[in-house]
């Protein structure tokens, strides 16, 4: 597969642990924050903690958007689907995230009718081809999704769709970053900085981590070469002293971002003053309700709704795990009373949720020999 | 004359008028069976005339042999001294048609399959309809002509069946569930329990191929790929590995959860870890796209003609040669190896040079595939 | 989620041109390319497909230049390595 293979040669991925390794410093400890579920994912999948010396850790933090969606927000979304004539679409990662009752399969087995769609576009073809039926389209994402959501109700306006509308969870990464930046249990190195969010926004809006915080960051793509030649970059700018954004992706993220994709977030959506994160509470201006211009296709406004705020679950420590305080084996329920099959977070249940990542690909590379350096030693 | 009289002065011997009418009866009866309506319905399934006719003109029809003819409640055949392998699968895959084949190829290989892994030779099936009104005639002709031919393939013979039918809006057009009965022709004990560490890991073709297809075929994902399903007997194959390499531990048949399941059986069976390497497992360039695309793993998509197989080290060569000289086995690859450690896990060697666990999977991304 | 695969631009659709249909891996999907509109792809280039919709063209220099300097570090580190070895055998 172009541009994904050549991303992924052992060879090249080697000799980049052994140039990271090189610029350690000895006695010191590195920690940089992956911030996109997309990285962690990656990092899991590929093993790449083994190419990667002793004191260089990887923390992992809140840039999973299924992950933080609060569980009142899965209540209501059942809520919508439980009204009459009405069909409720997902994507398939939402579909096992627990509410307060269940979650979405559970929903489906007591008679509701949520289905799994690849993209919102999908939604919007039901709701064209069952004109009897209320299509909702559950929209969650960072920046990465926003505008997907957006064009598709575009079109719908265009279309002059009647029974189509979206239940809006998109949230936005710079105040989630800041929210870690500004806690005051952690100490970072440096970020790698999420691909695909970037793509939309560019790489301007993290020039304050380098600025106001003093920490590197380096916009990474998603290959395990991407993410191992973006650690390099973060410890060249360490060891020179220098501190600034730098874009590693930049076959894929153009540095001003995308301007059409930007335009249609803005034209159909606006902050909201608040919303509530999960296991982060709530965080001012960090989340996209539909503006009052395209209620038509706004689900809060045509469903009301119980809005009730379910606590997190006391056990739970997804909170810990998202601002990366926590490893997923350091939390007191992980692999015991909270496994995939039984989640009680979402950390859990999202393929991209740190515990779910570690718990499917990484339970036994702590214990592992490296291989790496037995390779070295040649 | 009175009604009385009428009746009384009537003779035994029918008239000529009315034998006539009763001739005419008695040759309709006899007449070869024909379904005449286009849809299913309740009254095919009450057990009375609609029913015989049904099965009679559709099933019988088809599936036309000697053990099946007296339509008694039970099949009846002889057996030879030995062991016998008996086993059961329901088929509920939605679409019933799709590229390479249908839910009747399904219904016959899948049930062959278990049977052939376990070391059997494959001999009578049954066949258990549940339909549900309204289902379209031509759509059950068309999976019952598919099943002949699945079974004439697959040497077996369906010598007895059932029919049900369920009100509109239940059995999502048709359910089948098919009980095989096989004999072993060999006495070696095959069981996943066997695998020892050192043997190795091999799979008879590409992975995934069934559950893309049924995939792309319900259409909701609007991707297009040439692929179909890999739905296949594998009962040669089967008889060709074990007749070339004495050291079969087990074979498996892959499909719901794919290889990875079928791995995760092995090492929690036999207590052992199985290591597999990701750039030797065959996945065809469509299932790789269809994969990324949708952010799902060929290890965990189900297959319907790929077997597994543990074999011992020394003659894993001798396995894989078998293997290639069968059509169905054209793309066999050794994949892995058994070790001793971790017990009961599986890991991947990826291509990039990490490891990773393959765990059994949790939910289901693709329901209803088989 | 994060899913963001890389696909080539097969054909535009006369009717709408704001949809394309895209091959990845020999697989076939059709995709809205409106958030590239201020500069639209046309059959035969890269983008970044998420969600149904393109977000980005890949930038086959950039692309280049990326693997240029993966290789050069390879190369790099198989000198290295070639020098070590034969120290050793000394």
């Amino acid at each position: 597969m172009r541009f994904v293979d050549e991303f992924r040669d052992a060879e090249k991925a080697r000799a980049l642990a052994a140039k990271i390794t090189s610029l350690c410093e000895p006695g010191r400890h590195y920690k940089f924050m992956e911030v996109c579920g997309g990285h962690t994912h990656t990092i899991y999948k590929h093993g790449l903690e083994d190419y990667l010396p002793e004191n260089i850790q990887l923390v992992h933090g809140p840039g999973c958007p299924v992950c933080v969606i609060p569980m009142g927000r899965v209540d209501d979304a059942i809520h919508i689907a439980r009204q009459p004539d009405v069909l409720m679409t997902s994507f398939g990662d939402m579909m096992r995230v627990p509410g307060s009752g269940g979650n979405f399969f559970d929903s489906n087995a007591e008679g509701t009718n949520i289905r799994m769609v690849y993209s919102p576009l999908d939604s919007l073809k039901i709701a064209r081809q069952n004109p009897d039926t209320h299509v909702v389209f559950m929209a969650i994402g960072f920046e990465t999704t926003t505008p997907s959501t957006a064009m598709t109700v575009l079109r719908a306006a265009t279309e002059g769709i009647e029974n189509f509308s979206v239940f809006c969870n998109h949230v936005t990464i710079i105040p989630a970053i800041k929210a870690i930046l500004d806690s005051p249990d952690l100490r970072l190195d440096g970020f790698i900085g999420p691909g695909h969010v970037s793509t939309v926004i560019g790489c301007r809006p993290y020039e304050f981590i380098a600025c106001d915080y003093d920490k590197p960051v380096v916009v990474a793509g998603f290959e395990p070469l991407d993410i191992l030649q973006s650690i390099y970059q973060l410890m060249l700018q360490l060891s020179e002293g220098r501190c600034a954004v730098e874009n590693q992706y930049a076959r894929v993220v153009p540095w001003q971002g995308n301007t059409v994709a930007l335009k249609a977030i803005s034209e159909v959506m606006e902050l909201r003053p608040y919303f509530e994160w999960r296991g982060l509470g709530f965080i001012s201006h960090s989340a996209m309700r539909v503006k009052e211009k395209y209620a038509d296709f706004d689900a809060e406004q045509i469903f009301s709704m119980p809005g009730v705020r379910v606590a997190d679950p006391k056990a739970c420590q997804c909170g810990e795990v998202l601002k990366g305080v926590l490893k997923p084996w350091e939390c007191k329920v992980f692999g015991t009373a909270c496994t995939p099959e039984t989640p009680i977070g979402t950390c859990m249940v999202s393929p991209e949720g740190a515990c779910a990542a570690y718990y499917n690909y990484g339970r036994f590379t702590r214990t592992r020999i490296r291989e790496v350096s037995a390779h070295e030693h040649v | 004359m009175s009604t009385s009289d009428r009746v009384s002065t009537r003779t035994d011997r029918p008239t000529d008028r009315e034998q006539q009418v009763l001739d005419r009866i008695d040759k309709a009866r006899r007449r070869k069976p024909k379904v005449r309506e286009e849809r299913v319905t309740m009254a095919h399934g009450a057990g009375g005339k609609a029913t015989q006719t049904l099965i009679e003109a559709v099933f019988l029809d088809a599936f036309r042999n000697p053990l099946l003819e007296p339509l008694e409640d039970s099949a009846s055949f002889p057996v030879d001294t030995g062991r016998m392998a008996l086993t059961t699968d329901s088929y509920v895959v939605s679409p019933l048609f799709f590229p390479g084949g249908c839910i009747g190829d399904l219904a016959v290989n899948g049930t062959v399959n278990d049977l052939a892994v376990a070391g059997a030779r494959p001999l009578h099936l049954t066949a258990g309809f549940i339909l549900e009104e309204g289902f379209p005639v031509a759509e059950l002709r068309r999976i019952v002509t598919s099943m002949t031919a699945a079974a004439e393939a697959a040497g077996v013979r369906i010598v007895t069946g059932d029919t049900k039918v369920v009100q509109r809006g239940k059995a999502d057009g048709c359910y089948i569930n098919t009980s095989g009965v096989g004999v072993y022709q060999h006495s070696r004990e095959l069981g996943v329990a066997t695998a020892r560490p050192g043997d190795a890991v091999l799979v008879s073709g590409p992975v995934g191929e069934h559950g893309i297809t049924i995939m792309l075929t319900r259409g909701e994902l609007d991707i297009e790929a040439d692929l179909e399903s890999d739905t296949a007997p594998l009962h040669g194959l089967c008889q060709r590995l074990l007749d070339a390499v004495p050291g079969v531990r087990a074979m498996r048949d892959a499909t719901r959860g794919g290889v990875a399941t079928i791995l995760n059986e092995v090492a929690r069976a036999a207590n052992v870890s199985v290591t597999i390497d990701e750039d030797t497992v065959p996945v065809r360039t469509e299932v790789r796209g269809a994969s990324e695309l949708l952010g799902i793993d060929p290890l965990y998509v189900a297959c319907e003609g790929r077997l597994v197989a543990i074999v011992d080290d020394d003659q894993a060569e001798n396995a894989l040669a078998a293997l290639r000289a069968h059509p169905l086995g054209h793309d066999a690859a050794i994949i892995g190896r058994i070790g001793d450690d971790p017990p009961g896990m599986v890991m991947l060697n990826t291509a990039f040079g990490g490891t990773r666990i393959v765990d059994l999977l949790v939910g289901d991304p693709l329901p209803r595939i088989c | 989620m994060c899913l963001g695969i890389p696909g080539e631009i097969i054909e535009i659709q006369e009717d709408r041109p704001d949809l394309a249909k895209v091959a990845v891996s020999g697989v076939k999907r059709s995709i809205n390319i409106g958030l590239l509109s201020d500069d639209p792809p046309v059959p035969g280039d890269w983008i970044l497909i998420h969600v149904g919709f393109a977000l980005s063209k890949i930038d086959e220099d950039e692309a280049s230049a990326a693997l240029k300097f993966l290789e050069e570090i390879g190369q790099a580190y198989e000198d290295e390595l070639a020098a070590l070895r034969e120290s050793q055998i000394e």
